[in-house]
């Protein structure tokens, strides 16, 4: 029972943090509404798919620099191809934009394996080539999204349960949720942990870490989708989600190195991490003290679970 | 299968001719081994003669340049370590095979191993009390030892692969190791068996096939009298056996100690330890896994402080706070895991003028041109394969250790704390240390030697401690430490004759 809490227990420290923001936040904006949270969760949204696909990179023992980038490649693919289309050729480029998210992530991987250049190397080359990609499928902001597409990330089901929130929840779970219980999800962990270990153990680690980059494509198509549903164009050049999603990953308890943490305690931390920045947009503090505050948050909150862990080894 | 109607039946595995290059390197040139069901076959050879990489190869993680490799009469190229599984070839390495980060049940899965079998075997090889969800990077070095060949066996393999499998286990557990393989083998398993420790294959092995330099020099069945002929072909007809007798008893040492340690304790395997380290001594150390040797060892290091007692450096009280505080105060620490010690990406030379320069609170410009010569001269006194000298992580294991050893003759020590420095090293390498330490002692060194390995004790060391239990139980000479006296104190039992 206690172990069990042990493990986790970074996820109920977040749960504790964003309990305490959301406090704070009432007390500051009193007349804060669901509308008000509508938005926020609309706005999380990218920045959680981004943050799910560097999580997934991240657990195999590598890092994806090229997150923002996939993302507008995705973007971009998607507001082209629905232009003018109909609901039910939406559906299907809706198909055709993940399979080129898992794509992209997969060539990010194979050229990691192939190549032996090192993760951080490899996916800043390919930063720049999904960037330029991005740009060659649509040099300025434009094309089109269905409308029913923005019909699902815009609105709430019930006040306070925005379908954005939703629409994120049941992404990550079709995804992870399966993989977490597969012997590729397993994989994934134990090549994070110890790649030779691994590889004595008869796990195939290099067709892992090509697995465990095409489902972060995956998560960054998905990312992208949801910039080109909730704006209805798609947006060539990447957004501030690289820095953000290493952010949200670390402060949701993923040891970069690899083989620790979940996808739980990133997206809280995604949500922690904006819920901070609207508190201190609502209480007017300087932007710029805003990514101070940001960054002393993380450390804090890193390092606190730090000293957990080496009392919960001595006890 | 000890009789001689075993060469009738034929090959489970069949390796001959293997040849493998690391670039410039010939690691292996001619490898051969043969092995039937139901035989215990014991791998030998010096460092660097090109076990582990054999070893790689027929267990599918490394691919060979030449040679052929035939499996139940077959053609037994594997393609990876999963392959070689899969084939009936199951290797329990020399470093602990679990991810750290996951679980007991977790590692399982990954294996597909049979958790009952599993759980069959871990009871029989002596370890109670085992939980799978506990994250295998929080047990024991020994534990997860036996749990690597636990699950080796619980995947019924044809042939069972073990390298070292012994040497980081307490002597108890050694006995139900030898006990389980060797039922294994009585069931019908073939298992390739690599060890230094020439007792546990007189008692295991039914023969042993010998490599040098690459090659596959010899294939002898093994019988009484076997030892000498096996190092005779290790060390090849260029050297001579040497004395491995004991060494002349030494005077007893007097004077005030280099190192006093009075009553020390710390944690709750460490009691109260009491001990004189005089210059120019070496001192033994002997002690069954987990009776506080590593705590005393920390504590003189300055990794963790002590509880209780005192130390005294010289005569003059000491106590440490951090590692460098013990350093200034002379005291070197050589882990047992070289890995620990070595800049492996560095060249030796680079290593070995490490310390040279590193010393604590000198961070002026680097004088490398003066120190080259005692560089030099500690490279030439080491015998180091100079093919890998760009980097220390392509020198054999045993190499590594005499660096990590021999380097404190260029820079000077004045106290060494050894902690079992020759853990899988061959004879050769092995003799080659001892050389060292004595030539450290001869420099006026105070060495304290913690030993797994009995016989070290006649043959490194001037006097020898036994702890037991967190406490000294025996002080005695080298001279008249045999092994059946050492593995008494050892055990906590009393000594036969009354010890001043």
């Amino acid at each position: 029972m206690i172990r069990q809490l042990g493990k986790s227990g970074w996820v109920l420290g977040l749960v504790g943090l964003l309990v305490a923001l959301a406090i704070l936040t009432k007390a500051i904006q009193p007349d804060f509404s669901a509308s008000g949270f509508e938005s926020l969760a609309r706005a999380s949204l990218p920045f959680a798919f981004a943050t799910a696909a560097m999580t997934v990179a991240i657990l195999v023992g590598g890092i994806d620099l090229s997150v923002a980038s996939m993302m507008a490649v995705a973007s971009v693919t998607a507001a082209v191809l629905m232009d003018g289309a109909g609901d039910l050729t939406a559906g299907l480029v809706v198909a055709f934009v993940l399979v080129v998210g898992l794509a992209m992530g997969a060539i990010n991987g194979a050229l990691i394996v192939i190549t032996r250049v090192p993760d951080i190397v490899a996916t800043l080359a390919m930063l720049y080539v999904w960037e330029g990609v991005a740009l060659l499928i649509l040099n300025a902001p434009g094309g089109a999204a269905a409308p029913w597409l923005r019909e699902l990330i815009v609105g709430s089901v019930v006040p306070w349960v925005p379908k954005s929130l939703v629409f994120l929840v049941v992404c990550l779970a079709v995804v992870w949720v399966p993989l977490k219980r597969s012997k590729l999800g397993l994989y994934i962990y134990a090549t994070g942990s110890s790649e030779l270990a691994a590889y004595r153990s008869g796990v195939p680690t290099r067709a892992t870490r090509v697995a465990a980059y095409a489902i972060g494509g995956l998560f960054a198509a998905l990312g992208g989708l949801t910039l080109t549903m909730s704006t209805g164009i798609g947006e060539p050049i990447p957004g501030p989600y690289l820095l953000a999603a290493v952010a949200a990953a670390v402060l949701g308890g993923v040891v970069l190195g690899g083989g620790i943490g979940g996808l739980l305690g990133p997206i809280l931390a995604v949500i922690i991490l904006r819920l901070v920045r609207m508190d201190l947009t609502l209480a007017s503090v300087d932007p710029n003290v805003t990514t101070i505050v940001e960054g002393t948050i993380m450390v804090i909150v890193v390092m606190l679970g730090g000293i957990l862990a080496v009392k919960g080894r001595q006890t | 299968m000890r009789d001689e109607a075993a060469a009738a039946t034929p090959p489970v595995l069949e390796a001959s001719g293997v040849a493998k290059r690391f670039g410039a390197v010939t690691a292996l040139s001619d490898a051969a081994l043969t092995i039937r069901a139901g035989e215990v076959v014991a791998l030998m050879g010096a460092n660097g003669a090109g076990k582990s990489t054999f070893v790689k190869i027929l267990t599918g993680a490394l691919r060979r340049d030449g040679g052929t490799i035939r499996l139940h009469g077959r053609d037994g190229t594997l393609a990876s370590p999963a392959a070689a599984r899969a084939a009936g070839i199951v290797p329990v390495y020399q470093e602990p095979a679990l991810i750290p980060d996951l679980d007991v049940a977790q590692n399982l899965r990954l294996g597909d191993t049979p958790v009952e079998p599993f759980l069959h075997w871990v009871r029989e090889l002596g370890v109670e009390g085992l939980r799978l969800d506990e994250t295998a990077g929080r047990l024991p070095l020994a534990t997860l030892r036996i749990l690597d060949l636990a699950r080796a066996i619980a995947a019924e393999p044809d042939v069972l692969m073990l390298d070292e499998m012994t040497a980081a286990l307490p002597t108890d557990l050694v006995e139900r190791v030898l006990r389980v393989v060797r039922e294994q083998a009585d069931a019908g398993r073939a298992v390739i068996y690599i060890s230094h420790r020439f007792t546990e294959i007189a008692e295991l092995c039914d023969r042993a096939v010998v490599l040098r330099d690459g090659a596959t020099v010899g294939d002898l069945r093994i019988e009484p009298g076997v030892e000498d002929r096996v190092v005779e072909m290790m060390l090849g007809a260029a050297l001579t056996p040497g004395a491995r007798g004991a060494r002349a008893r030494a005077a007893a040492p007097t004077g005030t100690p280099r190192l006093r340690v009075a009553g020390l304790g710390a944690g709750t395997a460490l009691e109260d330890v009491s001990f004189d380290l005089h210059a120019g001594e070496v001192l033994g150390m002997v002690a069954l896994e987990g009776q506080g040797q590593d705590e005393l060892f920390d504590v003189l290091a300055g990794f963790r402080p002590a509880a209780r007692g005192r130390l005294e450096i010289d005569g003059r009280p000491a106590s440490f706070r951090h590692p460098a505080d013990a350093i200034a105060a002379g005291l070197t620490y050589v882990p047992g895991d070289r890995a620990e010690a070595l800049l492996s990406e560095r060249s030796v030379r680079e290593n070995i003028a490490l310390p040279l320069v590193a010393r604590p609170r000198r961070w002026g410009p680097i004088a490398m041109r003066r120190e080259a010569e005692r560089v030099d001269a500690a490279i030439a006194r080491m015998q180091i394969d100079t093919r890998a000298m760009g980097e220390v992580r392509r020198l054999s294991g045993g190499n590594q250790q005499k660096v990590t050893i021999g380097r404190w003759l260029a820079a000077g020590v004045e106290t060494l704390l050894l902690f079992d420095p020759t853990r899988g090293i061959d004879v050769r390498t092995k003799r080659q240390i001892y050389e060292l330490v004595r030539e450290l002692a001869g420099q006026g060194a105070a060495v304290l030697y913690f030993t797994s390995e009995l016989e070290e004790v006649r043959l490194a060391c001037d006097r020898a401690v036994v702890m037991f239990k967190g406490r000294v139980v025996e002080i005695l000479d080298a001279a008249d430490a045999s092994d059946a006296r050492l593995m008494r104190s050892a055990y906590g039992l009393a000594p036969e004759e009354a010890d001043a």
